[in-house]
């Protein structure tokens, strides 16, 4: 019964997309503000049809209904509800319908926070975000229904990917799709504004906090993910380059990049059709993420459905939404003149640094992502490019663009003075400069690349440090505490961002170049030492889990003649489908990672070990979860709230994030 | 004009992806500029610290070898190395790696974690030797005779049938 409902919600939600696709156009066109008033209760229907399927698809997963071809082929009486629930997202079908489901919620929140948007535009962006959310219902109607019956139904379903079964991989694709789809709004303000033919310092105020949530949750889906690559994949990476971790990070990138050029929109009437042009591409990677793991285009670890029907209608939605939208761009960008002019040295250009850097790097992950396909398209084979070119970019693109970050924000809009922030930020300089010597002189020259890159980590900690004290120091005769309190969140909100880059940077630096690593044999009772630590093997215990056995091997960490800590690391063996998982044991100290994982069993009861010692990996984490702080608080600051501002004291208040 | 150039790379694009998905996606068979040539001479480190240095010598056996370019980070080789350890074990082919700008340490992980199906493997870390053989990613296979000539060349990974389609029927003609 209730595949039937959630069936008949997803068509009734295509009527409702098909109205507000057309009729916001048709009122604008005819001035008529009853037909534009439409779209608020066609986006609102929709998010209703929407969520009334997503429950049902949820309830037949939690209630097990095998008689759902989904449901039988994606789950299992004995997983854990948890898994259950995440199943509902865990495959093609429902991933598509939780895009629709979150299609939909954005596009209410548009209309339920965007009150005070002029009528006519709002309609214009809710029939853009109907459109999208038109295009992906018939593809989930036509090739991907998820509420398809299965008669005679199986007494008991095929389970799921045990790699999947993990908390981490349970919260990580849907904060990647909110990512993805939060970026589905700045387009719809950008398609819109292209529309209307004209972008003002109040879009940009408008279109900047829906970016940046949908940045938020991006940088909060990648960082999950990674993390769960680290403890779960067993062997201590993090990142792979992998087509698919590409497709979440150039949205990343390119988003990251429209944050900071909103700014200059809002701020300097500036740089307008590149903003425009940002926010098109940003949720055009995040179409072409979607498609990269759908069609079998690009072969990939992480692809859940390889089916060229459905290859077809995603590539024909693509080409509808994203050459539709360039096309619009290429007609009306000349009408998009900038009024504002700035400096060649000033906070602007900073900001146009940061947007060449970030987006160059976009799009070179793009090439490398996409060269394979060229080389097999052009006759040779199917090949990997691989992570030397991946890095190799990184270095040479994000070193400049970070030496940049540090300057940026103690420039001036405008017109800045290039010398006056040198001198502010020099003692940055010189901690950069001295943690890069120190290394290179304590590694005896060894290691000069990860010494250029703790010397940009410090030089980037630094100015930002360097940078708050700069603000407080310009209101003298002030307390502190009131100083304080002047900063306002967005700015709070830009150091921490800033800040937790330079953690990220030191994190993969000094992992990438001192981590210590064991692979050995152990007996019972046998120790190993790893980075100063010594690894004593207790031995080996057999684990039921609800739907695997697992090896779990026992090992005490010390730490001089003191017990640090136990490693439990366990090798798993789900029952359905069968599948072997490595769980690795991970004992996060102030100065590194301790891991563990145990793998087969040897001859004489012996066990194949790997034992890392993984130094400031949690820079990492650390960092990205500061960015995110700094994402919310940024968000949470009373200027960015939508609508029109208040009074001249919103208006003059000071730089932003 | 600037303002068009979006739409002309998205128009690419497209054409791109289309023509691959219709395709069917057979990679072609176009022959390596070494096929029916000496194998190129190198020197490479060994991953076994006891073993020689691998150089073009360990070529000529008298009979068919494989050459292998494989690299831990490279998704396409895990997925073909259960055709290695097959070609290693069931059709008794000696099979030569070289660890493809690779880290010792991740190489060693590699192979013990897969299967080592070599019987020497050979580190390339700055890619020199991969050049020199016309490497254009990972993995590549060359099937080299008995003589140190170089007979076939395999593009990407040893998947699906390209076993018995494609890999050993060349080895069949040359034992």
């Amino acid at each position: 019964m209730a595949g039937e409902i959630g069936h008949f919600a997803l068509l009734l939600a295509l009527m409702f997309a098909l109205v507000g696709a057309t009729m916001p156009h048709i009122g604008a066109a005819r001035g008529n503000a009853a037909f534009m008033a439409l779209a608020d209760r066609a986006i609102l229907a929709q998010f209703s049809m929407a969520l009334v399927a997503f429950a049902a698809l949820t309830y037949a997963f939690v209630t097990s209904d095998f008689s759902v071809v989904n449901v039988a082929t994606n789950s299992h009486t004995l997983k854990p509800l948890l898994y259950k629930i995440s199943g509902t997202w865990g495959n093609h079908e429902g991933s598509l319908l939780f895009w629709v489901l979150n299609l939909t919620l954005f596009g209410a929140l548009v209309s339920w926070r965007g009150r005070k948007l002029p009528l006519r535009f709002r309609s214009r962006v809710l029939a853009v975000q109907s459109t999208l959310i038109l295009g992906f219902l018939l593809f989930i109607i036509f090739t991907s229904n998820p509420f398809g019956r299965l008669d005679p139904a199986p007494l008991e379903g095929n389970g799921l990917n045990p790699l999947l079964q993990d908390p981490g991989l349970a919260f990580h694709p849907p904060m990647l799709y909110l990512g993805y789809v939060g970026l589905s709004v700045a387009f719809s303000f950008a398609v819109a504004a292209l529309i209307e033919g004209e972008v003002t310092p109040l879009w940009a105020r408008w279109v900047r906090p829906w970016a940046l949530l949908a940045w938020v949750f991006l940088t909060g889906g990648i960082a999950l993910g990674s993390w769960w690559a680290y403890y779960e994949l067993g062997w201590g990476g993090w990142w792979f380059w992998d087509p698919v971790e590409n497709a979440s990070f150039m949205p990343w990138l390119v988003a990251a990049a429209l944050l900071h050029s909103a700014i200059v929109v809002e701020k300097r009437d500036a740089l307008k059709s590149w903003t425009i042009l940002l926010a098109i591409i940003a949720f055009s990677l995040s179409l072409l993420g979607t498609f990269v793991v759908r069609s079998g285009v690009i072969t990939s670890v992480h692809a859940f459905a390889n089916d060229p029907a459905r290859g077809i209608f995603i590539l024909a939605f693509l080409a509808v939404v994203v050459g539709g939208s360039v096309t619009l761009y290429a007609w009306r960008a000349p009408k998009l003149a900038p009024s504002g002019l700035f400096g060649v040295v000033s906070r602007e250009s900073a900001l146009v640094v940061n947007n060449i850097f970030l987006s160059t790097f976009a799009a070179v992950v793009l090439v490398g992502t996409l060269y394979p396909l060229f080389v097999e398209a052009f006759g040779a084979g199917q090949i990997s490019v691989g992570p030397p070119f991946f890095e190799y970019a990184a270095a040479v693109l994000m070193s400049p663009l970070i030496v940049a970050l540090g300057l940026g924000p103690l420039l001036a809009w405008k017109r800045g003075n290039v010398s006056r922030s040198v001198q502010i930020a020099f003692p940055a300089l010189v901690v950069g400069f001295v943690a890069a010597l120190v290394l290179v002189w304590r590694t005896s020259g060894d290691f000069v690349m990860t010494a250029f890159g703790l010397g940009l980590a410090a030089w980037l900690i630094c100015s930002v440090v360097l940078e708050i004290a700069h603000r407080l120091r310009l209101r003298k005769g002030a307390s502190i505490t009131s100083s304080l309190r002047k900063i306002t969140r967005a700015q709070w909100g830009m150091s921490m961002a800033h800040m937790g880059l330079g953690f990220i940077l030191l994190g993969i630096t000094i992992s990438e170049a001192f981590t210590t690593e064991e692979l050995t044999v152990m007996a019972p009772g046998d120790t190993v030492e790893v980075a100063g630590y010594d690894f004593t093997f207790e031995g080996v215990a057999p684990i039921v889990g609800p739907n695997y056995t697992a090896i779990r091997g026992f090992f005490t960490v010390y730490d001089g003649d003191s017990i640090l800590t136990s490693l439990t690391p366990e090798d798993r063996v789900y029952s359905n489908p069968v599948m072997t998982t490595t769980e690795a044991a991970i004992y996060p100290l102030f100065s590194g990672d301790l891991y563990a994982v145990i793998g087969e069993a040897a001859s004489a009861g012996r066990w194949s070990v790997r034992l890392y010692f993984k130094p400031m990996i949690s820079g990492l984490w650390l960092g990205a979860f500061m960015m995110m702080v700094g994402g919310i608080l940024s968000l949470s600051d009373r200027r960015l709230r939508i609508g029109l501002p208040t009074g001249r004291k919103a208006q003059a208040s000071g730089a932003s994030a | 004009m600037s303002r068009f150039v979006p739409l002309i790379i998205v128009a690419a694009l497209v054409a791109l992806f289309l023509g691959m998905m219709l395709s069917d996606r057979n990679p072609n068979e176009i022959d390596s500029v070494l096929v029916g040539r000496d194998a190129p001479a190198f020197s490479l480190a060994s991953l076994d610290d006891s073993a020689p240095a691998l150089t073009q010598a360990d070529l000529k056996t008298g009979k068919p070898v494989l050459v292998n370019f494989f690299a831990s980070w490279c998704v396409p080789c895990r997925a073909e190395h259960e055709s290695l350890m097959r070609l290693a074990g069931e059709f008794q082919v000696e099979v030569i790696g070289i660890a493809y700008k690779n880290e010792k340490y991740q190489a060693i992980g590699f192979l013990n974690e897969l299967g080592n199906p070599f019987s020497k493997t050979g580190l390339d870390l700055d890619g020199r030797v991969g050049i020199d053989w016309g490497v254009s990613g990972v993995p590549e296979t060359f099937l080299i005779d008995g003589e140190g000539i170089v007979r076939y060349r395999h593009w990407g990974p040893i998947v699906g049938d390209s076993l018995e389609t494609r890999l050993l029927p060349e080895l069949e003609a040359l034992r």
